[in-house]
């Protein structure tokens, strides 16, 4: 009988130990799985289709019309020392997400001599929010402090290279050039404003400012495509 | 000793279930089930909606060494390509299952749009592959993780199996789409 009960409690101590040998080799699995591979971040590269400016290109000028109907250069601003050009538009939730801050950025940085010229890059037939009926009333309701232009004929935002909204290229006048000094996002979370940690766009302004090297030149951040 | 052996086997058993719990949480998945009939199997059958941060996706679904071809779309519900390409990627999930192809819809949707947009958005399309949401609010420092070559605009597509892999910043047709795929095949 002694003999019968070791054996039946050997048993369920070989049981115990195999279920336990088991739930670490679903373990193991799980950890294989998480596990970094750097080599399989490898990327096969697209034949290159990347257009637009980079940093230090000289930027176009052009002539856009605002939503108060008058046409817009970046030439008409004697006075500036440059421009943020933020290519935005009418109902993109980032884009949205993005208006208040739009606006404070050209208030902090126009007495500067860094004014906002928006430009909604966005063809409305494809995009039905996007008209300029619907971008005036936009300017309206947000209250727009800035120029808000539309690129009728979407060669602007081509040239530049956008292809998202929001997409910000920051211009620095240098012997009558406007030359791109940075692109990319506004701040670092396009969410939320007041999580915001690093005002990538802000910063660079401030560098530019204080006769500094910029910093962060690039940076990336999510946007709706733009409608061609 | 009977007694002893039970203890120490429910004990056993105990300890490896909190490890699994464990798991779980470093994963930071939050997940709203959309189905009561949760089925078993496929691991990207669409059930739930897990919310991930770009850490936790890269290393659940970016880094399979499987010989199935993952294709992972970024999309969002506002976003107008992104909804009008979803039914290629559905037919191609549908098309090629028995060819080890596997579709992950990757939601870059506001997180507290989950349940009023995303959910009756899938509900409404029918969308059979799985969906997770991408909640990193810092996106500049994952997009170039994605691939250097990504813009941030959505749709952008990856498709990949085990080291081979191809970054797309463009929309599909289906007829566009099976003819990647077959690069991959």
């Amino acid at each position: 009988m002694k003999t019968k009960n070791i054996f039946i409690g050997l048993s369920l101590l070989a049981i115990a130990i195999i279920t336990l040998g088991s739930c670490k080799n679903e373990q193991r699995k799980v950890n294989d799985e998480v596990a970094i591979n750097e080599s399989s971040t490898k990327t096969i590269l697209e034949k290159p289709v990347l257009k637009g400016y980079a940093i230090g290109d000289e930027a176009t000028d052009f002539k856009l019309k605002d939503v108060n109907g008058k046409m817009v250069s970046l030439s008409d601003y004697k006075d500036a020392k440059g421009f943020i050009v933020i290519f935005t538009c009418n109902t993109c939730p980032f884009a949205v997400a993005s208006e208040e801050r739009i606006v404070a950025l050209d208030k902090e940085f126009k007495p500067k001599g860094y004014p906002v010229i928006a430009i909604n890059p966005n063809n409305p037939e494809v995009q039905p929010d996007d008209t300029f009926v619907l971008m005036q009333e936009k300017a309206k309701e947000a209250g727009f402090t800035f120029p808000y232009l539309f690129d009728e004929s979407q060669t602007v935002y081509a040239k530049y290279g956008a292809t998202k909204t929001p997409h910000v290229y920051l211009l620095q006048k240098e012997d009558g050039k406007n030359i791109v000094k940075y692109i990319g996002a506004i701040d670092d979370n396009v969410r939320n404003a007041s999580a915001v940690k690093d005002r990538f766009l802000a910063n660079a302004v401030n560098e530019l400012l204080e006769g500094k090297e910029i910093t962060v030149k690039e940076t990336k951040a999510i946007g709706c495509s733009v409608k061609q | 000793m009977k007694l002893l052996s039970i203890i120490l086997y429910v004990f056993l058993f105990q300890s490896c279930a909190d490890k699994k719990a464990d798991l779980k949480i470093n994963e930071t998945v939050s997940e709203i089930a959309i189905k009561e009939n949760l089925s078993k199997g496929n691991q990207f059958e669409n059930t739930k909606i897990a919310s991930l941060n770009f850490e936790a996706l890269q290393q659940k679904f970016f880094q399979k060494k499987t010989d199935s071809i993952y294709i992972i779309n970024f999309w969002a519900t506002w976003c107008k390509p992104c909804v009008k390409e979803l039914p290629a990627f559905e037919k191609i999930a549908s098309d090629y299952s028995n060819k080890k192809v596997k579709v992950l819809l990757v939601s870059l949707d506001f997180p507290d749009k989950i349940e009023t947009q995303v959910v009756p958005f899938m509900k409404n399309n029918n969308i059979k592959s799985e969906v997770v949401l991408l909640d990193d609010a810092d996106a500049n420092s994952w997009i170039p993780k994605v691939s250097p070559e990504w813009s941030g605009a959505i749709p952008a597509t990856i498709i990949y199996k085990k080291e081979n892999r191809k970054f797309y910043e463009r929309s599909f047709t289906f007829e566009e789409l099976e003819s990647e795929l077959k690069i991959f095949l």
